[in-house]
């Protein structure tokens, strides 16, 4: 990499395009190095992500070979093995009905107790904050086999609605914390504004302060969404019944029913990895969007 | 806090929005706001209860599915359950049995040592490369930077189980990327390289998965703190004729310590717990040798059927995890009073 920055400028100076670069900056070394490292850093992060894709649309023939086929006409053999699974739809709605689940009625409990916090002077109110703080540590990878006790004490093993209130639990103090900020960074005299001009109470929260909630609202349940769709330990666990158990389970018990079969697992691994991807990018900019309005406002 | 210093101007009109806030869900809050003057209610009824009312799901949620597994793994770690005892559903009080079985066992101390190489390696590379990645991302153009900050993306929003799953297949034995890398670069016995064969260089391969899934977050996170840093402050660095090096340790450190102090402790926490990584590449193997604590204590629980002593080993876990969170207060604290 450093030969490569030392002589790219050189001969970049004396060709042709010497009006365009004299009337910028000169190019430095420096700025050859930086991008080069940034292309080069860039490359080690997507390629995995790139790798999964191809491999997924590799024909079988040229999969396994000794050296790489980066060159190939794509196809969706893989993706029709890896949902021709058994239980296939089983595990999508599963997962989908879980964290759904979980999503809403954290949203649902956050907006209620993150108001009280943001908006009401109560007895406890700070033991309470210091608690959803704690417990946005919790160390719920650990708590494993307590919960299988629990679960099979109460003849809970593979009960769908018991994982997505554990999932709920995992997400609730996340975005109780998240949506107290966004409440208390709406001014109180809106709310009043809206009073003045003619609305009760409730009206004044659904017309003025809820729309203001959105961009919170969004960004805590899609990261919500994401930590319930991605859960694996405790399904791992509490679920054994392959009835009763989401994606992640199936990505990961799809080599030991399929062998060696790195296409179609690559596919499955797309499959479940692509709704988390286009949430992402689309997450990033609205929240990041929704900040920086914030900001301004403040 | 900031709530407090606004709502201590403003008193009176403080309690308005709560009421309608009660309901947000619910079409018709007009009752309740009819019943109280529109000001200065603070002493009327609702606001005596409503707080409470609307905490009280989430109160009972935490206190339901999270304080009560806590306080059980307590008990469990307690009792002497193994497989029979599982079965008839009786469990004898064992006192600090498994405590002493797990503190006399040289195994259990190795998997300790491990976790803690494991966690501090991985804070400490992905500190270091993530934060070096933040400093580049805030000196690139902005198409540069909009590459690389794509890149950063896509690998952070990678579900942890599918990046498992590709990891695998990078460093399959026979037909993986890296043998050929490997051989391409021009070292000799990558024909057919197993890089499972032993506890170490899986993790090692965890390692690069875990560093790798979590540079994003904390390089995207130092450059949105980079830019908050005021231009005029490296200016006027520059004017004093600091050096690259001083400019980071005059201006960049002091003014991103919460930045530093908050991701590294994150960071110690996600990797300390990180289970699906570890578990879900070789199932804590081979051998059992690239097991850390929560591995350790599914395995034990799950496939040794030695429920008490599994939940002993996540309670030292877990108090492993609240003396690094004392840790972590104390310095916030400490922080505070400074300010």
């Amino acid at each position: 990499m450093s030969t490569s920055t030392t002589t790219a400028p050189k001969p970049a100076a004396p060709e042709g395009p010497a009006q365009q670069l004299r009337t910028r900056r000169p190019v430095r070394p420096g700025a050859v190095a930086k991008n080069l490292g940034a292309l080069l850093l860039a490359l080690v992060f997507v390629f995995p992500v790139y790798w999964m894709f191809s491999s997924a649309l590799k024909p079988a023939d040229q999969m396994l070979t000794k050296d790489p086929v980066f060159v190939f006409t794509p196809t969706l053999d893989n993706f029709g093995k890896a949902t021709g699974v058994e239980n296939f739809w089983t595990y999508v709605t599963n997962s989908v009905l879980v964290t759904v689940g979980a999503v809403v009625l954290a949203l649902l409990v956050a907006l209620a107790a993150s108001f009280a916090i943001a908006r009401m002077r109560f007895k406890g109110r700070k033991g309470l904050v210091l608690t959803v703080m704690m417990a946005q540590m919790a160390p719920w990878e650990v708590m494993v086999i307590a919960m299988y006790m629990i679960a099979r004490d109460g003849e809970l093993l593979n009960s769908l609605p018991l994982l997505t209130a554990i999932y709920f639990v995992m997400i609730l103090p996340f975005t109780i914390w998240t949506l107290r900020g966004f409440i208390a960074a709406v001014p109180v005299t809106l709310e009043e504004a809206a009073q003045i001009d003619g609305c009760t109470r409730g009206q004044a929260f659904r017309k003025v302060i809820f729309p203001l909630l959105a961009p919170g609202l969004m960004s805590t349940s899609l990261f919500g969404f994401i930590t319930a769709w991605n859960e694996f330990a405790m399904v791992l666990i509490l679920n054994k019944d392959k009835t009763a158990q989401t994606l992640p389970l199936w990505l990961t018990e799809f080599m030991s029913a399929f062998g060696n079969d790195w296409g179609a697992t690559m596919a499955a691994s797309s499959l479940f990895a692509v709704p988390v991807l286009l949430i992402f990018i689309f997450l990033q900019r609205k929240a990041v969007g929704g900040m920086t309005a914030g900001a301004v406002k403040g | 806090m900031t709530v407090h210093s606004q709502g201590a101007v403003t008193s009176a009109p403080q309690d308005a929005p709560p009421k309608s806030a009660g309901r947000p869900q619910t079409p018709a809050p007009a009752t309740g706001a009819s019943h109280t003057p529109p000001r200065g209610g603070r002493k009327s009824l609702p606001s005596g209860w409503l707080p409470y009312l609307l905490v009280a799901p989430a109160v009972l949620a935490l206190a339901t599915l999270l304080l009560y597994p806590l306080i059980k793994n307590v008990i469990l770690s307690l009792q002497d359950i193994n497989k029979v005892e599982f079965i008839q559903r009786k469990y004898p009080f064992a006192g600090l049995d498994n405590y002493t079985e797990l503190l006399g066992d040289s195994a259990f101390w190795t998997v300790v040592v491990r976790s803690f190489a494991f966690t501090l390696a991985n804070v400490a590379l992905i500190m270091v490369l993530g934060s070096l990645i933040g400093i580049l991302l805030n000196k690139l153009g902005t198409k540069m930077r909009l590459v690389l900050s794509m890149a950063l993306v896509m690998a952070w929003a990678m579900p942890i189980v599918a990046s498992v799953q590709v990891f695998r297949w990078l460093f399959d034995e026979q037909f993986g990327v890296m043998n050929w890398v490997m051989r391409t670069a021009g070292f000799s016995g990558y024909e057919q390289h197993n890089w499972m064969e032993t506890g170490l260089s899986t993790m090692v391969i965890v390692t690069i998965l875990v560093v790798w899934g979590s540079i994003p977050f904390v390089a995207l996170n130092m450059y949105a703190g980079l830019t908050t840093v005021g231009a005029e402050l490296y200016e006027a660095a520059r004017m004093d004729g600091a050096n690259g090096w001083q400019t980071f340790w005059k201006i960049v450190f002091p003014n991103l310590k919460p930045f530093f102090l908050i991701t590294t402790f994150l960071e110690v926490i996600w990797v300390f717990k990180a289970f699906t990584q570890v578990y879900a590449m070789n199932k804590g193997g081979p051998d059992r040798a690239s097991e850390i604590l929560p591995v350790f204590a599914y395995v034990e629980g799950q496939s040794q059927a030695h429920y008490g002593l599994a939940a002993a080993i996540s309670v030292l876990t877990i108090v492993i995890l609240v003396i690094v969170m004392s840790f972590y207060f104390r310095l916030i604290l400490k922080q505070e009073e400074e300010q």
